[in-house]
């Protein structure tokens, strides 16, 4: 198991300016703080469409790549995006996922399957074209940057522990400031 | 928001034509088709977009994906339609509720009505899983078109423009199956 606050700081070190990032719920509180960027889309509007949103991003640039910090509680809202995702097959996605087991942004409550579904598996059933998953921290960190550098798409599941409380201002990912940043952001380049 | 359709709807239903409404589609700018299969639309719109006459076409899971992924788009400066049923766009309220209303995103949504009558408004549909759909759209204060015959065709382009230049959804309900180009 790893701590996901140290797990983003890893690949942080790998994500460029140019990168788009979207990270869900308890993950974008941490990556705002790690990564501030304008380029940090993180306003989806309903749990489990993050990589939705990021198949839109990936399909309407191909010249930027498009990282999505989902979360398992999340992915499991929206388990057909694994088969979209694999089926359109964007070079330029790359979808992570924190797996820490809990719906932690709403009390903390286990995800139906936990200690038997396995996300890499059901992603690599899909179809993506390179599958991963961590459980520890210098692995990660020494394979971040080459998988990176793959085309995609190529999904990522990182074992994490729950985290402990956060200070959630749900303003910094849904609020118009935040949501005009990332438009004006993506159309300057 | 209700958009009254141009035809009589006292009369016999005319015909569709599915080249018609892809014509519009095309003229509108739009680069990419999301679908979800629908009977309605199935011949006389999935099928020759699927045969490649016209916008890229995605095929996804569940119609809350399409929310997404043209919301992504759009963010891209790229048009997309939503190809859908009622039935989809009814699961998926609480993505629209989001991304659509609470964001103001250009999500359009051309939306077939499962099993309602030819010529018959949806509103006095005999159908509860039709009646309830303009209702619905008024409550949340999104726009619609009824696109029931030729003659409703023409809307189909400045509601696309007005949803483009206002940055707001939009959604065109089908009321008969198109016929196949």
């Amino acid at each position: 198991m790893m701590k996901r606050d140290v797990c983003l700081k890893a690949l942080a070190r790998h994500v460029t300016d140019a990168d788009i990032v979207l990270p869900v719920y308890s993950t974008a509180f941490d990556w705002l703080d790690i990564r501030p960027n304008p380029l940090n889309y993180t306003a989806h509007g309903a749990m489990g469409l993050a990589s939705s949103h990021g198949l839109g991003l990936a399909l309407g640039r191909p010249d930027k790549r498009v990282i999505v910090l989902d979360g398992d509680g999340s992915l499991l809202m929206n388990i057909g995006t694994l088969v979209t995702a694999a089926a359109l097959a964007p070079k330029n996605f790359f979808h992570f996922v924190c797996e820490n087991g809990t719906y932690e942004a709403n009390g903390g409550h286990p995800i139906p399957g936990l200690g038997a579904v396995s996300f890499a598996g059901l992603a690599r059933s899909a179809g993506y074209r390179s599958v991963y998953e961590f459980s520890d921290l210098k692995n990660f960190e020494q394979q971040a940057g080459a998988i990176l550098s793959e085309t995609g798409p190529v999904f990522i599941t990182l074992k994490v522990e729950p985290s402990g409380p956060q200070q959630r201002d749900y303003n910094r990912i849904h609020g118009p400031a935040v949501r005009q940043a990332f438009k004006d952001a993506i159309r300057a380049g | 928001m209700s958009v009254q359709a141009g035809a009589d709807r006292g009369q016999p239903a005319a015909g569709l034509s599915g080249a018609s409404i892809l014509r519009e589609i095309k003229a509108s700018g739009i680069s990419f088709i999301v679908s979800v299969p629908d009977i309605t639309t199935s011949e006389g719109l999935l099928r020759p977009l699927a045969n490649g006459a016209g916008p890229t076409l995605v095929r996804i899971c569940k119609e809350d994906e399409g929310i997404g992924i043209c919301a992504g788009l759009a963010h891209c400066d790229k048009r997309a339609v939503l190809l859908i049923q009622q039935t989809g766009m009814l699961d998926s309220i609480n993505a629209i509720r989001g991304v659509a209303v609470d964001y103001s995103l250009p999500i359009v949504m051309m939306v077939g009505l499962l099993e309602k009558e030819a010529g018959v408004r949806p509103r006095q549909s005999k159908r509860y899983g039709v009646r309830i759909v303009e209702p619905i759209l008024d409550a949340m204060g999104i726009a619609y078109h009824e696109i029931e015959d030729e003659s409703d065709v023409p809307k189909i382009k400045p509601a696309i423009d007005e949803a483009y230049a206002k940055s707001q959804p939009v959604v065109l309900l089908i009321g008969q199956r198109p016929a196949a180009p």
